[in-house]
């Protein structure tokens, strides 16, 4: 079949779409693959005059992800997206088209002994995505996550307009940061096309300090320990928590990491103060960095909670024993010291349904989101949903609408939404909380 | 809008703020008025139309609710230590000092945070925790008297972000008062678009903050602090890229010229090794092993890129000694010239040499002298452009001076202002960094949050952008009525 033109565009590789392109649910007329910010520009023109939706897709490694499109007519495809524009070493900056993928740039900034201090849990995941989603892993306790290392960045709007911010230097406020909008904004702004991030030197050496920790372990017991290591002043790069569950053993470990320079003295250090069998070893152990997943045979649900890092202990164990008496299981791992946890919640058993996994959903809210001196504190969003729930009895993806300051606060982020993409063509119902 | 009207607007809003806030809050006494007619960048000046002092959130809300209803523009001012006019009144609005905003509300050491007003100032939050061996990381040279809101509007940085980033990198949340007068929390863990990092930096320019939680920094095990003295700044800039090349990440990286130097010593003394052509003040911190490490490696890089001279500081009060020059490098140079002034722009750091040749070359075009100090780990340069002000025209020399050192930072990729700004001073040239669609866009969100356009206007933007019709977002009930917490607003 002969690809069909895309009405007012030439000079792009535009295809006909087929059924396993875009988000699940919508599928879009056209796959266009641009190999230039121009490129990009022109596709969002076309698009415009002729008032069709348009979703840009890296590596589609997370296209379940967030709430399904209302529609769909155009995928803009960032895989010809690929190359590295500029890396200066002595400058410690490197700038990627949005299609790169991590593993490629880690491989080329490796050459160079630098890298991007991100661990990216989701393997495919390109420089576009890892923005969109604003995804990051363990050592998100030490650098932040890809806002934090973000220092410039190339956007097209819905209108084709192509914009800047920020440039290529570490130290730089002239200007908003549209970078930093654009973080977590699942394409529902518009397209970005380049990304420019500050790097680090890759550490001379690693060292991992592991500990079991036995079940039951009181919580403020665990509270206490993650706070200890944490204020280590050997300077932990990571302090992650795995909690597999029940049908994994469903006992807790700790593992944190060292690195630079005399990583191992400072690992014993640590290693000592945790005490109870710790651990040294020169590898991460096997789940390190990675998502959790659901074990049951229907899939399930993958959470991400955020709260006060003294306060997750506490809520996990108490969801873990609910999830007990669902009959569900629930799988834990992430950022503890960072105040971020990923939870996969499942059905453990043939006899619980997928409704009575997500009757955890509310009670977890409640306990984890809750008023603080600063404001709201804590915050559950489902990533995904199982494909077994159809989107429209799906949980609200974000949770939280409950207070007039939150609502003021989703109002804001309507307006913006409102005036970089007022007819609501870019990846509309893709980030709920009613932006369409 | 019209003189009269702007005045009548003004005066109306004055005479509501007489009924809310008692007398000791407010300030219409022209004298009075004066003390706010400028911030840290003193040749910008305007007295502003009124001052309150609110004590709450609920109370800023209320006047930017009023100058809403009433079309007059506000700007937020915090210490007053700003460098680019970003708290510039306007002689036509209000002026809202968070002076009296001044509670830290809640230490909480377990999990790293602090929750403080807006005018707590940037050196309490590291006080409040110091004991329990915390502090707040960024640590602009103003730490002492600026305050906590005026770094988030600024996204305040200092000479330790090179390793530890800037205030955007260190607030978990903000609650502000929008330009249409809601209180709304922002905080890193909201899901979507990235507003809290979107506000940090804004320049008062998308509402006030009124409560701003920070999250704090273990205190480092060991800090060693080296000065190192070179024949000239290439050996410094020799140095400075070696470090970096080896995989060391200084907590800073300073550099000063012949002239800040000699600015320095006449001022306060400092001693720094005679005859240098520039020095570096290097500081390593973090666990005590890695720091003993780094420190024999940034010590040999020294050496083989020419210093004739290393002091290592081994007590505090050497720390304090070689960081003296460095510190009092803007006020000194007042010894050696009766104006000047300091400019903050930024390059790649592998530009440094390029640029630097190229500030020679202007002051030899100008008649003018340049001395140099500059964060040399990030590439963020604080040349100080000197003139007298006694001689016609050399102020205007001095000016376009400034201005070209700016086009060269642009010229090699670099940026207009390191950590000062754009404020008023900078908004002229923004162009010459982005371009016309750039500034467009990045107004966008400025209409989103402030349409109208009052919340400190004709700061970081040339032109401003003309909002248009507030889009129809409340298609259908809005969210708030339908769930009971609000008629309509």
């Amino acid at each position: 079949m002969s690809a069909p033109a895309l009405p007012g565009l030439s000079g792009v590789t535009v295809r006909a779409a087929g059924h396993t392109d875009g988000l699940p649910g919508v599928p879009p007329r056209w796959v266009a693959l641009p190999e230039s910010v121009e490129e990009i520009a022109a596709v969002m023109r076309a698009s415009a005059a002729h008032d069709l939706a348009v979703v840009p897709l890296g590596g589609g490694t997370k296209r379940r992800w967030g709430g399904p499109p209302s529609r769909c007519d155009v995928v803009i495809g960032t895989g010809r997206l690929d190359e590295i524009v500029e890396h200066t070493a002595g400058d410690l900056v490197v700038r990627a088209q949005a299609g790169v993928t991590t593993e490629a740039l880690a491989a080329a900034l490796a050459a160079e002994g630098q890298e991007l201090a991100l661990d990216v849990p989701v393997p495919g995941t390109t420089v576009g995505g890892l923005l969109a989603t604003g995804i990051a892993g363990p050592r998100r306790f030490r650098y932040g996550t890809p806002r934090d290392l973000l220092i410039g960045v190339t956007v097209v709007l819905a209108d084709g307009t192509i914009a800047r911010s920020g440039g290529k230097v570490v130290k730089n406020v002239a200007g908003y940061d549209l970078g930093k909008l654009f973080t977590g904004s699942y394409g529902t702004l518009g397209v970005i096309a380049d990304a420019t991030f500050r790097l680090r030197p890759l550490p001379a050496a690693r060292a991992w300090v592991t500990a079991g920790l036995g079940a039951p372990y009181p919580p403020d017991r665990l509270a206490a320990l993650v706070t200890a290591v944490a204020a280590a002043t050997q300077e932990p790069a990571a302090i992650e928590l795995d909690w597999p569950g029940p049908d994994s053993g469903g006992t807790p470990s700790l593992a944190v990491l060292i690195e630079g320079a005399a990583a191992d003295e400072r690992a014993r250090a640590v290693r000592d103060l945790i005490g109870d069998g710790a651990l040294i070893a020169d590898e991460p152990p096997a789940w390190w960095g990675r998502l959790p997943e659901p074990a049951g045979p229907a899939g399930g649900f993958l959470l991400e909670v955020r709260a006060a890092p003294a306060r997750l202990p506490g809520a996990v164990l108490d969801l873990m024993a609910a999830a007990g008496r669902a009959g569900a299981g629930a799988a834990v791992r992430g950022s503890i010291a960072a105040g971020v946890l990923h939870v996969a919640l499942y059905a453990a058993s043939a006899g619980a349904g997928l409704e009575r996994v997500a009757g955890l959903l509310n009670p977890l809210r409640s306990r984890i989101e809750v008023a603080h001196a600063g404001g709201l504190d804590g915050r559950v969003v489902v990533l995904t949903s199982p494909e077994a729930v159809p989107p429209a009895a799906a949980p609200d993806p974000w949770g939280r609408e409950s207070t007039r300051r939150e609502l003021l606060r989703r109002e804001l982020t309507l307006r913006v939404k409102e005036r970089f993409d007022p007819d609501h063509r870019m990846s509309p119902g893709r980030f709920a909380g009613g932006v369409r | 809008m019209p003189e009269v009207q702007r005045s009548e607007a003004l005066g109306r809003v004055t005479a509501r703020l007489g009924e809310l806030f008692p007398p000791d809050a407010l300030i219409t006494d022209p004298v009075r008025l004066r003390t706010y007619e400028c911030d840290g960048l003193t040749y910008h000046r305007a007295t502003p139309g009124v001052v309150v002092l609110p004590e709450s959130a609920e109370q800023v809300a209320a006047v930017v609710r009023l100058c809403d209803e009433h079309g007059v523009p506000f700007v937020a001012r915090g210490s007053g230590t700003g460098l680019s006019g970003g708290a510039l009144p306007r002689t036509d609005g209000v002026l809202i000092v968070t002076s009296r905003m001044r509670r830290v509300l809640e230490v909480d050491i377990p999990n790293r945070r602090v929750v403080a007003e807006p005018g707590v100032t940037n050196l309490a939050i590291t006080e409040a925790v110091r004991d329990q061996g915390y502090y707040f990381a960024p640590d602009p040279s103003s730490q002492q008297i600026c305050s906590i809101g005026g770094n988030v509007a600024e996204n305040s940085g200092g000479a330790h972000c090179l390793k530890y980033g800037f205030t955007v990198n260190h607030v978990i949340a903000v609650e502000l008062v929008t330009p249409d007068g809601e209180i709304v929390e922002l905080s890193e863990q909201d899901p979507g678009f990235d507003l809290l990092g979107t506000f940090i930096g804004s320049e008062g320019t998308l509402g006030i903050a009124t409560k701003i939680t920070v999250r704090l920094s273990r205190a480092p095990e060991a800090v060693t602090t080296l000065l190192a003295a070179f024949d000239d700044i290439e050996g410094g800039g020799r140095a400075v890229s070696a470090i970096i090349a080896a995989g060391v990440v200084p907590a800073a990286i300073e550099m000063m010229d012949a002239l800040a130097i000699e600015a320095a010593e006449a001022a306060v003394a400092c001693h720094y090794p005679a005859g240098a052509g520039a020095v570096l003040v290097i500081e390593l911190d973090g666990p005590a092993a890695e720091v003993a490490r780094q420190f024999t490696t940034v010590e040999r890089i020294c050496r083989d890129a020419g210093a004739f001279e290393l002091r290592v500081a081994a007590s505090a009060q050497e720390r304090t000694a070689i960081w003296k020059g460095r510190k009092s490098a803007f006020a000194a140079v007042g010894r050696i010239s009766p104006a000047y002034i300091v400019q903050d722009g930024v390059v790649p750091r592998t530009a440094l040499p390029g640029v630097l040749a190229g500030i020679d070359r202007l002051q030899e075009e100008f008649g003018i002298r340049v001395a140099n100090v500059f964060h040399a780990g990030d590439g963020n340069l604080h040349p100080l452009v000197l003139f007298d002000d006694s001689v016609p025209g050399e102020g205007e020399r001095a000016e376009a001076v400034s201005g070209r050192i700016l086009d060269l930072c642009v010229e090699h990729g670099g940026s207009i202002t390191g950590e000062h700004g754009a404020g008023v001073d900078k908004a002229r040239f923004m162009p010459r960094m982005f371009s016309a669609d750039d500034l467009d866009t990045m107004q966008l969100v400025r209409c989103a949050f402030d349409p109208k356009g009052l919340s400190n206007p004709g700061k970081i933007f040339p032109t401003p952008r003309l909002c248009g019709e507030v889009p129809g977002v409340r298609r259908g009930v809005h969210p708030l009525v339908e769930s009971g917490l609000a008629e309509q607003f």
